[in-house]
């Protein structure tokens, strides 16, 4: 196999007497969506914001395309290629849903000290921001406030901001979440082409997306990884049931 | 309901109508005021762009001020005395020209919005405010105690500098000069907000965890902004010491820093001219109610209080029937 | 230098220092409490200090003064509470800066108006007029070593009251979690307005003590704010603890500062520039205090939450 494009090795995060993560270490290889799951508190945010570099971990290093990145600020970690999506919905709601996908343009460009010329007559940037729409069906929509948006309309413009970076790796908090059936089909159509630019590691509790698109899957309880495998091997996988189901095997 | 470019001619013209109908009657006075106006409305704007588009609620803007005042004083009190200015390694010559003064009040208030913001940005909400307020007293209290520079009288400028090709002491050619400054800076303010730049120093206030994650530092931007915010302010203290011909300690005030907010609250926050309606109607208020009762500081905080509690989005929000701006 | 005028100095740091804890408590448990910046604490000081001296001008007692200027700034503090602040706690923050300054502004020419511009005097009572001489052959004012006194006393007081008390256990939940005391069947908005009163009573003390040493005039309250502010910054906003080390701190740098500064520059400056370098230093002396704190703790030294 391939180097992982962004790996975890041995993460450790407790809050007080609480260890959120424990020991956590996960690999994201090319090509794969690598869903993440495990019951509520379980510490799924807690290991995304460590990836991310909104938290710090106690001990152990993140590794990004080769490179150690634990130290790194966010801003340099999405530099690097990381792009995420947020569990509840990070817009600039009093802007439009164009200048929200510019930010990620933006980014990309690494050129954000430019004072004078509009950023909505930059041609470069607006192809980029706008095609990312495109992709996710609000081109249309482009020039409405982020506020009139629906709540499933947010969720896709997040995807949107995190496609404008182009990023090596997407890490995505609950995407589905709260979206009907009819967006969530969408959603995953979407996702399951979306891994040939750059591998996903999902945050999801929609256990039918979870099962359709993930090549892997790594189920996480009280902070530890109980298993990693394949969508079969977790289904028949009896710590999992006990843990994640409360089944008794 | 006006869109908010209309909005935004329309006072400018109001201004320019007013000092024109002042010039037509001859009263010189009126002039005057207008240019106070149109001075602290120029430093209102360069505080919008740290408060209105980046969300920092300074406190302490009368640093700048204070600042470009006293670097008005300080040049053209050693070019009326002959004296030279020792600047420790190198001593220079004072100056009572203009545009010389405006780049220094720029550069100098621009450092000091430099060092000011590389301090407190790196604390947010409250924190901010307190400590920029606690810089504005900082500056305040050595103004007062460097006798130097006239510690608390102040320093008096006997004549007012000069601009190449107008007689300066004239007051219409005086508020020439502060209008079209005031336009150059409302220009560059909405030059700003559309820019790649105002984009994300917008989105920055709204929701900074999205700007990490596409790539970009809140502190750099806000730094910037800040930067941008003060020497603007500076420069307007320049010019007010100018209409004063004095500059003094209470440039620096912590009232003042706060009526600068008052100015753009009044007008609306954020909003493009909000803080040149908010200066208008405070040099307006400050001369009837301040002709009518000596207490009219009660009003304006009546008003304040009206605005805050009632009219969220100031003038600008009622007439455009919107709260928030947006562009 | 002697060391008596140096112990001299240190005491009166402490003095300055107690007053300004006074006012810190209110602010810092008033935004700890309620999350509310408020400018107009200075307005409050100052009502203590009119209130008591127009008292004692008129009973020529210090203690009704006192006890007036406590009664007449948790009024004032009640009353503004229930009219303005109120509608605040969930409000901007830049909302809470300008209800406040517009408060500050109302309070400012409203006194104005009745008691008109001229300084009033507060006198220091009989009783506590006149130095003392302490260990050592130090001569010092017993008024000032009284205020020392008293301010060490509500220090303990307010740490009796947070530390072991119902309503300080109150206190201390509101500012985790507002809605779980709410479900716990507490008043929340009673709680709030005996917070603000209190703090509003503390402030109004410290004007009617210090108005004893300085003259009672309009615009006395918002230095003094200003200073407040400073040491919360320092100490942590919302901790106690950190407002009496900030408030410490702050008192002893001030009057420190201004003695010994101008003395250190004269050992290697001419004596009149070093006492003008000096002096300008020392009047800046704790806003950089404030920024070493900054630097090295960003949200002060007992803070929680930046
Ligand atoms: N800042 C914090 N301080 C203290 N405890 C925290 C903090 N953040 C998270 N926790 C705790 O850590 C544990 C893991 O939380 P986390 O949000 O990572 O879970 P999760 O798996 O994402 O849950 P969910 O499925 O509900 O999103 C929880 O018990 C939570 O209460
Ligand atoms: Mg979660």
């Amino acid at each position: 196999m391939s180097d992982p494009i962004l790996s975890t090795h041995n993460l450790v995060k407790a809050f007080g007497a609480l260890t959120a993560t424990d020991d956590v270490s996960i690999d994201l290889f090319p090509g794969e969506i690598h869903a993440l799951i495990g019951p509520n508190g379980a510490g799924k945010s807690t290991l995304i914001a460590q990836i991310c570099g909104g938290l710090t971990p106690d001990s152990g290093r993140v590794v990004l395309q080769g490179r150690d990145v634990t130290q790194d600020s966010t801003a340099v970690r999405a530099r690097a290629g990381l792009g995420r999506t947020f569990q509840i919905s990070a817009l600039a709601m009093e802007d439009t849903v164009l200048e929200n996908a510019l930010l990620g343009a933006l980014g990309a460009s690494h050129r954000p000290w430019r004072f004078w010329r509009k950023a909505l007559s930059d041609k470069a940037l607006c192809e980029r921001a706008l095609s990312a729409l495109e992709r996710v069906g609000l081109a249309d929509d482009k020039d409405r406030r982020t506020s009139e948006l629906s709540h499933g309309q947010r969720r896709q413009l997040e995807v949107a901001v995190a496609l404008t970076l182009e990023p090596r790796a997407f890490l995505m908090d609950e995407p589905m979440a709260g979206l009907g059936t009819g967006g969530s089909q969408r959603l995953i159509g979407f996702l399951d082409g979306l891994r040939g630019e750059a591998p996903i590691l999902l945050v999801e509790h929609d256990m039918d997306a979870v099962f359709a698109l993930a090549d892997r899957i790594s189920v996480l309880a009280s902070g530890q990884v109980i298993a990693t495998g394949t969508v079969d091997e977790i289904r028949r996988d009896p710590a999992v049931r006990e843990a994640y189901l409360g089944e008794d095997a | 309901m006006i869109g908010e470019r209309s909005i935004t001619l329309v006072v400018l013209g109001l201004l320019l109508a007013v000092v024109a109908w002042a010039l037509v009657v001859d009263e010189p006075f009126t002039i005057t005021l207008a240019t106070r106006a149109a001075i602290l409305a120029l430093a209102a704007v360069g505080l919008n762009i740290a408060l209105g588009i980046g969300g920092m609620v300074s406190l302490g803007h009368a640093v700048f001020f204070g600042l470009g005042g006293y670097a008005m004083g300080i040049l053209a009190y050693h070019a009326q005395s002959f004296s030279a200015l020792d600047l420790g390694l190198v001593s220079v010559a004072g100056t009572k020209s203009m545009p010389v003064i405006w780049l220094v009040a720029l550069g100098v208030s621009a450092l000091a919005a430099l060092l000011i913001g590389l301090l407190s940005l790196r604390t947010s909400g409250v924190y901010f405010i307190m400590i920029t307020l606690a810089f504005g007293q900082m500056f305040y209290y050595f103004a007062i105690s460097w006798s130097a520079y006239g510690g608390e009288d102040g320093l008096s400028i006997y004549v007012r500098n000069g601009f190449p090709g107008l007689n300066t002491l004239v007051p219409i050619q005086f508020f020439g000069i502060c209008f079209a400054l005031l336009c150059a800076a409302l220009f560059l303010n909405a030059r700003l907000r559309a820019s790649p730049f105002g984009l994300a120093l917008n989105a920055a206030r709204q929701v900074p965890a999205r700007i990490e994650t596409v790539g970009l530092t809140p502190f750099r931007l806000k730094l910037v902004a800040f930067v941008i915010s003060g020497a603007i302010t500076g420069l307007a203290g320049a010019l007010f010491a100018d209409l004063n011909r004095f500059v003094s300690p209470t440039m620096f005030s912590w009232q003042l820093s706060g009526e600068l907010i008052v100015l753009i609250v009044i007008g609306g926050v954020g909003r493009l001219i909000g803080p040149v309606i908010g200066a208008c109607l405070f040099v307006a208020l400050e001369h009837w109610l301040g002709g009518l009762t000596e207490f009219w500081h009660v009003y304006l905080g009546a008003i304040l209080l009206g605005i805050v509690l009632f009219a969220r989005g100031g003038i600008v929000g009622l007439l455009t029937g919107r709260e928030g701006p947006h562009v | 230098m002697s060391l008596i005028l140096i112990a001299e100095q240190v005491l009166n740091g402490l003095q300055f220092g107690v007053m300004l804890f006074l006012m810190a408590a209110g602010l810092t448990l008033i935004f700890g409490v309620m999350g509310l910046i408020n400018l107009a604490h200075g307005s409050l000081y100052m009502v203590g200090a009119f209130a008591a001296a127009a008292v004692a001008g008129a009973t020529g007692s210090f203690l009704l003064a006192l006890a007036a200027a406590l009664a007449a700034a948790a009024l004032a503090g009640v009353l503004i509470e229930i009219l303005v602040i109120r509608r605040l706690y969930r409000a901007a923050h830049l909302d809470q800066v300008l209800a406040t300054f517009a408060l500050i502004l109302i309070f400012s020419e409203g006194t104005r108006w009745v008691f008109g511009s001229f300084p009033l005097f507060l006198d220091v009572p009989d009783a506590l007029s006149g130095p003392i001489t302490l260990p050592g052959g130090i001569q010092y004012p017993v008024y000032r070593l009284t205020l020392i006194g008293i301010g060490l006393a509500v220090a303990l007081g307010l740490w009796w009251l947070t530390a072991r008390t119902r309503i300080g256990i109150q206190i201390r939940a509101g500012e985790n979690d507002r809605e779980m005391i709410a479900a716990l069947g507490v008043d929340i908005s009673r709680l709030y307005t005996i917070v603000f009163a209190l703090g509003a009573a503390l402030a109004g003390l410290a004007g009617a003590l210090v108005g004893a040493i300085q003259s009672v005039q309009v615009g006395m309250g918002e230095p003094v704010l200003i200073l407040a502010f400073v040491v919360i910054v320092i100490g942590g906003i919302g901790s106690i603890k950190g407002a009496f080390i900030g408030a410490l701190l702050v008192g002893l740098t001030d009057t420190l500062g201004g003695i010994f500064l101008p003395e250190l520059f004269k050992l290697f400056m001419p004596a009149d520039a070093a006492s003008q370098t000096g002096s300008a230093l020392a009047s800046m002396a704790i806003y950089i205090l404030m920024s070493l704190v900054l630097i090295w703790r960003p949200s002060g030294l007992f803070g929680a939450r930046a």
